[in-house]
């Protein structure tokens, strides 16, 4: 089939940027929607021009580097579904694609369709771990625990990091991602000694990176490539108001 | 030639890493803070490593090429972590792990460090689980585990499908708190591109700021290479699209000798090529196995019918015919060749021919559609989004695929290579899985090298090496400086009429074909005729776009193929000059009168340890005799 693309093409951070449009020629249904961009790209060095710049690494939906807005939708619109695992069997002959990076001020243009997603790693500094060094640590059969609570914490602790939530957010808010990370360590016993602190920190630290306010739309978990559900959410102002309450002082410094 | 001590502490096997730990040398806590290690790579390895040696007080810079630690490609990891728990009360043990681990990797792995990998998998399982890595759980709160392939007991730690995220996602998280701390400085979207020896001993890094091309120089006291694995130069494989060999290799041609490049895994359940646009494969894990039966037609004939057409009497279920006492779960190596055998016999299925049935029904018969659901179903949902077909009502197609590198740096017990200084861990050197790694090894062997080998053999450099600290203006680092910004000039002024990528593919295509699942004296030779061809006409006609002074993916692209031509023929000098056949290595002139392979220990039970030679020279063998004291070289048999 043959598509027209419609892509933002960006040189760096401090160009402005604009829509440039492409043919894409001769592309067959069992493709990737990336695997369509490298044929793009192939011609597009071939004929002496830049390539589109794209993140990618595992082309298989788990390391969370692919990002971009499809259509409008944050990696294309199939539920559960990266924008590397998308195939063009969704596209029709003739279709016009546009194609943009993540827009969020907290995620910085790199170039064309790549973003700097380092505040994600910096609101995981803030609290996303457990304070447990290397070594003198109890059998891990030593602390059973209950099997729906390992199973809940899977499934939060399925995020890839990949940023969908925050594209997809009218206010560009981080909570889906950050709730994951403290849902996930706050219904572990593990992760109970510092559940508070890590939600008071995590949630500044968000605020500091400038990701926006929640309002609960539900965008961020229906593009959400693993499903992580937007409960989660609601765990996370759980946890905030337990925090707050019970740390009066630290949430007059936080949030 | 190379000095290759491999240092391997005195004593019976059980005891070696204890005793070591206590003739080891110590840096006081205090001085600690007087050193500064660099630590290339963010993968299970790397992290691990970066986050304790942070912990125990060192100074760390970490790099990786990749925009954020936990994308590093040990995330992709599926099915699961062995540990010699014994959990299951069901005959398993340390000594068991080590037996499996020297016997899966066909007598071609060092019995020392296997046994220390036995032991501290144990430990291994605690660490992740006090991190908060949801481990799959029984009712009763305690841990589950899986069988995998080349093992008869269930020692496999899963978390779903995902064990390697979430192994990863621990060691990130330990490694973000070190950053926070203050301990660990990241360097991501930042890619090494030389080793700097000072006096002999690794000293620091060149590396390239991926954002803005920047080109510049880190000295530190040691230099740690957690950087993967080298799938792809078969252009093909389950890596993911930035794996590369670059560290490792310049490592190289620094003097680091590079052990048994031939010892590549084909993993045998992989989705098939679906054509010429194909950018990397998929693996299906190994733990599918555990519930699906490989079969494929007994005529060929049916290949093209619909498979529940044919009835059972015409299905030849290959792996259970040929290894019925591990049947499905035969080792990787041994479950490849049996698909390649089948196809070649021209019974594959699938429209390419090249595939095999990896078939559920009779487990959804007894055990219900959900309980596989529970087990697989992120793995059934992949496969549907690459193929169009839903795995639960049709056989899974698969097909073998490159996707693990057991050779690497050479390495000593203590994790360094024969350069002083320079330590290499996880799937990057080639220490623990000898010539076929069993399934669930890697993220054993990535955060044992990291949590507990390295944090403490590298202090045991620090005190006894008593190296002066390095200065940045010392002029090996300007020297390697130019050198890099040399051979990216030279990339970016060819200007030729091919792109990067098409060059990579036809390496690849020249490496799976001629050193791929079944090698020969005939096709390692034509290969090493073609790679130095196809490499002359790269540096003539390959076309780089963009500049160096920005982010360009394209150049980054052609430096990691660059360094892939010159390793690929190294690679197939090894596949030459091993003739025998072992574990990932098969040659066609060494096999058993049923095709097994024939492992030949009166010439070839040693570790081949190549040492560069300089531009032009053929590569110089060191060899590393394996000796076995414990356990007895035996003929591998699965049947």
């Amino acid at each position: 089939m043959n598509l027209i693309l419609e892509v933002w093409r960006q040189k760096n951070a401090n160009d402005t940027g604009s829509f440039v449009t492409y043919e894409a020629k001769d592309i067959i249904p069992d493709m990737s929607f990336l695997e369509m961009l490298d044929v793009v790209n192939e011609d597009l060095i071939a004929r002496g021009e830049q390539p589109i710049a794209f993140d990618s690494d595992c082309r298989e939906g788990i390391c969370g580097t692919c990002s971009m807005v499809i259509n409008g939708i944050a990696h294309g619109g199939l539920r559960g579904t990266t924008a590397c695992q998308l195939h063009m069997r969704h596209f029709s002959d003739g279709d016009t694609i546009t194609v943009e990076p993540w827009r969020a001020s907290a995620f910085p243009v790199i170039r064309d369709l790549v973003t700097d997603r380092d505040a994600f790693d910096r609101i995981i500094q803030a609290g996303g771990f457990v304070s447990v060094n290397t070594g003198g640590t109890p059998d891990a059969n030593a602390l059973p625990i209950p099997k729906t609570d390992a199973d809940e914490a899977m499934d939060a602790a399925a995020c890839i990091g990949c940023g969908a939530c925050v594209a997809a957010c009218k206010n560009a808010s981080a909570m889906l991602f950050v709730s994951a990370k403290v849902s996930h360590l706050a219904l572990l016993p593990q992760g109970k000694p510092e559940a508070e602190r890590r939600v008071l920190n995590m949630v500044k630290q968000m605020s500091i990176e400038g990701f926006g306010s929640c309002t609960v739309t539900g965008s961020c978990e229906a593009v959400c490539p693993k499903e992580i559900s937007i409960d989660f959410i609601a765990r996370m102002n759980r946890e905030y108001g337990k925090a707050i309450l019970k740390n009066r002082t630290d949430s007059k410094e936080g949030a | 030639m190379a000095i290759l001590n491999s240092n391997i502490p005195s004593g019976p096997v059980a005891q070696k890493w204890e005793k070591h730990k206590f003739d080891m040398k110590l840096v006081n806590p205090a001085n600690k803070r007087k050193f500064d290690v660099i630590v290339v790579g963010s993968g299970l390895a790397g992290a691990s490593a970066a986050a304790t040696m942070a912990e125990l007080g060192y100074n760390v810079k970490c790099f990786c090429f990749q925009d954020s630690p936990r994308r590093a490609h040990s995330i992709a990891a599926q099915g699961g972590i062995n540990a010699a728990k014994n959990y299951q009360n069901d005959g398993d043990s340390i000594y068991r792990l080590f037996y499996d681990t020297i016997k899966g990797g066909d007598f071609r792995a060092r019995e020392a460090n296997v046994y220390r990998l036995a032991q501290v998998s144990v430990n291994i399982i605690d660490q992740c689980a006090a991190q908060g890595v949801p481990f799959a759980r029984e009712y009763g709160g305690l841990l589950s585990n899986r069988s995998f392939g080349g093992a008869q007991v269930s020692r496999t730690f899963y978390a779903r499908g995902q064990t390697g995220q979430q192994l990863l996602i621990g060691a990130y998280q330990a490694l973000e708190r070190q950053i926070g701390l203050g301990k660990v400085k990241m360097y991501s979207r930042t890619e090494m591109l030389e080793l700097v020896l000072i006096d002999g001993h690794a000293k620091g890094i060149i590396v390239r700021d991926l954002v803005t091309g920047a080109i510049s120089t880190h000295a530190g006291d040691a230099v740690v290479l957690a950087t993967g694995g080298y799938g792809n130069v078969f252009y093909l494989s389950t890596n993911a699209k930035g794996c590369n060999v670059t560290a490792t290799w310049r490592a190289y041609k620094k003097g680091a000798c590079f052990a048994n490049p031939c010892y590549t895994q084909i993993h045998p359940t992989c989705i098939p090529v679906s054509g010429e646009h194909q950018s990397k494969l998929t693996l299906m894990s190994e733990s599918l196995r555990n519930d699906g039966r490989v079969w494929i037609p007994k005529r060929k004939e049916d290949c093209r019918k619909v498979p529940h057409e044919i009835p059972e009497e015409a299905r030849d279920y290959i792996l259970e015919r040929k290894y019925p006492s591990y049947g499905n779960l035969a080792p990787r190596d041994i479950s490849s060749r049996a698909a390649k055998e089948a196809c070649d016999e021209g019974r594959g299925v699938g429209p390419s021919g090249l595939g095999v049935y990896l078939d559920f029904a009779d487990a959804i018969k007894r055990l219900g559609e959900n309980v596989i659901r529970e087990r697989y179903a992120n793995l059934f949902d992949m496969y549907e989004k690459i193929t169009g077909e839903n795995a639960y009502k049709l056989p899974m197609r698969i097909y073998p695929a490159v996707h693990y590198t057991m050779g690497g740096s050479w390495v000593d017990y203590n994790l360094m290579s024969n350069v002083p200084g320079l330590f290499v861990l996880g799937e990057a050197n080639f220490s623990d899985h000898g010539a076929n790694r069993l399934g669930a090894s890697a993220l054993m062997q990535g955060l044992a090298d990291g949590y507990f080998v390295l944090p403490y053999t590298i202090g045991n450099y620090f005190a006894s090496a008593k190296q002066p600290k390095p200065k940045a203006d010392h002029p090996e680092f300007k020297k390697a400086l130019d050198d890099v910004q040399a051979r990216t000039k030279r990339l970016l002024s060819i200007k030729g009429k091919r792109t990067v990528n098409s060059f990579h593919k036809e390496l690849g295509k020249i490496m799976w074909e001629k050193c791929g699942m079944a090698r020969s004296e005939q096709s390692l030779k034509e290969a090493l005729k073609l790679i130095p061809a196809l490499r002359e006409e790269f540096y003539k006609n390959v076309n780089v776009a963009g500049s160096e002074g920005e982010f360009n993916q394209n150049l980054e692209h052609a430096g990691r193929l660059a360094d892939f031509f010159e390793f690929g023929e190294l690679l197939c000098h090894d596949a030459l000059h091993r003739n025998e056949s072992c574990g990932g290595h098969f040659r066609v002139e060494y096999q058993t009168e049923d095709g097994e392979a024939k492992r030949n220990d009166e010439d070839y039970a040693y570790v081949a340890a190549w040492e560069y030679a300089g531009e032009g020279k053929p590569p110089i063998l060191n060899k590393e005799p394996l000796v076995y004291e414990e356990i007895h070289m035996s003929t591998r048999s699965y049947k």
